[in-house]
């Protein structure tokens, strides 16, 4: 066993430094999912065939292939493809990468949400007459929106976990600088365990508050199996 | 068929300024050299899957057997495998245990598939112990009554049943994993991604066409997957409860 | 007088704080067919489902063929039975359920032949060859490669029963197995209870609600009421001619 305290202590303040990058971008790409998600369920809703088929095949394809190589491609190949293209930081890359795919998953769960609403309550606020707007604010998404929470939530999890694939594009988050404090000085077990150990610190206390909800949710709208399967796993 | 269509004349000439985004004749160029990785990301993602699924039913099993100390071990393994990221585990896996234990693990390609098949077996052994448990409790008890043992009703009653249950999931992961090779490539593996990475390095300006093929790749392997994945659940809803 | 096969000395159970039986003692002798009644939530299911090594008594004895089902004996001790134990014991009973059980995943013949090939270690053709001679004798002989999910509840029933009767248990015990049937399906399923205890040679508990069934078929019939059981005779006895109070309120309403 070659496992040294004197290098744990020294690494930790430089790879829990990067916590608040990993952070930051665990939250940005998330806003940015949770707002593109609106984007799909929308252009699905398209009562137009070839355009709703489109966009599931293209919603598919991204939530299908490796969130890695969506990295690089918006990192290394955006800023050359001409006129559209342009430079971007990692940071960016990053928050566009990882939100792009997830806004995919996102946009299953609200669709999953809007589904779950009783038809009869469509029906019903058609009946009531109200406007289209009035619809959607007062009846189907004060109903769409809760059950859907802890399942947003799990996924906040999952996201936070790939953020780490940032690093191979340069964004400088704990694992960055756990690679970048293991080749200066040839020691990678500690500041890799570092790593290892604040991701669970933050991931597992959440998991189980998200559990926690989701079973509140699920006694309060009665639907248990329906939408607890999204204990889903990982997604890269 | 694809390609050659992509070929025609037409297509080649078309205005200049689209000429940058995609370069069509380019594919023909890139495709040979992205096929070279394809074995290793196949393999990978083969020898991944048979480890998951067999370390999900491990784990899934011990997690409910009778004795406390497997119980709250096999625990231990789900939460940290799920608590961290594959990619923390793929690289504490090729740098840290070596440093750790003073031994190798192995080829690189293991090191791929042995963290895949923890990270995966671990997330997949939650499906494993739900479906077992989620199989009527009157199932049990009727192959009591016939007097089955209790290895018997497992293996004769409880798991045929709940293997339907899991196979929608399990090819869900299935795709997962698919995504999840393409981290071989940060432990020094050639599979499509290296390759694309290399003739990217080699010409920037290439690194649309050679990303959007490699996704191409990948989508194409998932394909199969994705219909796979609509079989199983159709499979699963029928012959479970009576 | 012949041996009892079964007997129950003093058994009680409770689910928690809850006292469901309070002191049964019960006899079942060699081919005696009984007939067990009483008002919803009186223990009834769980008088058999301990029998059937489902639920463990909370204490008492249960003696099966001269055997301690619960309990077995080592080093000079009366321990709590293991699973060798139990499967040494409950070999010779058999039971029906409510809700039929079937093993989704299998076919008709295959649900009846693979207790006897894999528990038995029978023959697979000899066990085939007896299982499709069962499900014929239920009525079923055309339905042998049909999964259970292709028939009507009263066919589910028959076939849970077939299953039940090739492993040819010495005691069976059926749990209310018609009233989870449409009112018209139930008939078909008491022919055949019916004509097995005519066979005669078999033991039978049958918790049941049809009264007139239980009038024709049993020997003996218990009615079980608040843990215990209130009455105790023949089936005329018990049904036609009790002056229990509660036993009169029960069955009057069995009777309108
Ligand atoms: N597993 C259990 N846990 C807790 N309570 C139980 C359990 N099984 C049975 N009980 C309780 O024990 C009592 C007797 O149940 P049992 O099923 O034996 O009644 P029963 O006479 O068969 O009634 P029914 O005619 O409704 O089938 C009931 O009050 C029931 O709620
Ligand atoms: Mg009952």
């Amino acid at each position: 066993m070659n496992w040294s305290w004197e290098t744990f202590f020294d690494a930790l303040p430089l790879v829990a430094s990067g916590l608040g990058i990993t952070i930051g971008l665990t939250i940005a790409s998330y806003l940015f999912a949770l707002i593109f998600g609106f984007v799909w369920v929308f252009l699905r809703r398209i009562p137009f065939k070839p355009i709703s088929w489109t966009v599931t095949w293209i919603m598919e394809f991204i939530r299908s292939t490796p969130p890695l190589v969506q990295l690089f491609f918006i990192y290394f190949a955006w800023p050359v493809v001409p006129y559209v293209g342009m430079t971007l930081d990692p940071f960016t890359s990053a928050v566009l990468g990882l939100g792009l795919h997830f806004s995919t998953y996102i946009g299953e769960v609200y669709r999953s949400g809007i589904e779950g609403v009783d038809k009869g309550q469509w029906e019903a606020s058609t009946a009531l007459n109200y406007s289209l707007y009035d619809k959607w604010t007062k009846i189907i998404l004060p109903q769409a929106v809760p059950p859907t929470i802890p399942m947003l939530g799990n996924y906040l999890i999952i996201l936070f976990k790939e953020v780490p694939l940032a690093s191979t594009i340069g964004v400088v988050g704990i694992l960055h600088m756990a690679q970048s404090y293991g080749s200066q000085y040839w020691a990678y077990l500690e500041p890799l365990t570092i790593v290892g150990i604040l991701f669970l610190i933050l991931s597992y206390p959440s998991a189980i508050l998200i559990s926690k909800l989701e079973k509140r949710m699920n006694r309060r709208f009665d639907k248990k199996a329906a939408l607890s399967s999204t204990q889903k796993g990982t997604v890269v | 068929m694809f390609l050659q269509s992509l070929r025609k004349p037409d297509w080649v000439s078309f205005p200049s300024k689209y000429k940058g985004v995609i370069k069509i004749n380019v594919i023909a160029e890139v495709f040979p050299d992205l096929m070279r990785g394809l074995g290793v990301t196949v393999s990978v993602l083969i020898a991944s899957a048979f480890f998951g699924y067999l370390m999900a039913f491990i784990a899934g099993l011990c997690r409910l057997s009778n004795n406390i100390v497997l119980r709250k071990f096999t625990g231990f393994y789900i939460e940290v495998f799920r608590g961290t990221s594959l990619i923390v585990q793929l690289f504490w896996l090729y740098y840290a245990v070596p440093m750790l234990f003073g031994i190798e693990l192995g080829s690189n390609w293991w090191i791929g598939v042995i963290a895949i098949a923890l990270n995966y077996g671990a997330y997949m052994s939650e499906i494993v112990r739900g479906s077992i448990l989620a199989v009527a409790k009157g199932q049990t008890e009727a192959a009591t009554a016939l007097n089955m043992s209790s290895f018997q009703r497992m293996r004769l009653i409880i798991l045929p049943q709940a293997v339907r249950m899991m196979l929608p999931e399990f090819g869900n992961y299935l795709i997962q994993m698919l995504k999840a090779t393409s981290l071989v490539y940060l432990i020094g593996l050639n599979d499509i991604f290296y390759y694309g990475n290399i003739l990217r390095s080699n010409d920037l300006s290439m690194a649309p066409t050679v990303y959007l093929l490699v996704l191409l790749f990948y989508f194409i392997l998932a394909l199969p997957l994705i219909f796979l994945v609509r079989k199983a659940e159709s499979i699963s809803k029928k012959g479970v409860a009576s | 007088m012949t041996e009892p096969i079964v007997e129950f000395k003093d058994i009680h159970k409770s689910f928690g704080d809850v006292k469901v039986l309070k002191g049964i003692d019960l006899n079942i002798k060699p081919a005696e067919k009984i007939a067990v009644i009483g008002p919803s939530g009186s223990g009834k299911t769980t008088i058999i489902r301990m029998l059937m090594t489902l639920e463990v008594p909370t204490s008492g004895d249960i003696i099966v063929d001269g055997v301690n089902l619960w309990k077995m004996e080592k080093n000079g001790k009366m321990v709590k039975a293991n699973e060798k134990h139990l499967r040494e014991v409950r070999g010779d009973i058999g039971m029906v359920f409510q809700h039929f059980n079937l093993f989704p995943h299998m076919t008709i013949l295959e649900n009846c032949m693979t207790a006897p090939i894999h528990v038995k270690k029978e023959d697979k053709e000899e066990a085939r060859e007896r299982s499709i001679q069962m499900l014929e004798k239920v009525g079923l002989g055309d339905k042998l490669d049909n999964y259970p999910n292709q028939l009507s509840g009263g066919q589910k029933q028959r076939v849970a029963m077939a299953r039940a009767l090739v492993m040819r248990p010495k005691i069976m015990l059926f749990d209310e197995v018609t009233s989870a049937l449409d009112p018209e399906l139930v008939g078909e399923v008491l022919e055949v209870i019916r004509d097995i205890a005519k066979e005669g040679e078999m033991a039978m508990v049958l918790v049941t609600h049809e009264m007139d069934f239980a009038l024709d078929v049993a020997d003996k019939v218990l009615f079980l009421d608040e843990g215990v059981i209130a009455e105790e005779g023949t089936a005329s006895e018990v049904i036609e001619h009790s002056k229990n109070e509660r036993l009169q309120s029960f069955l009057h309403r069995f009777r309108s």
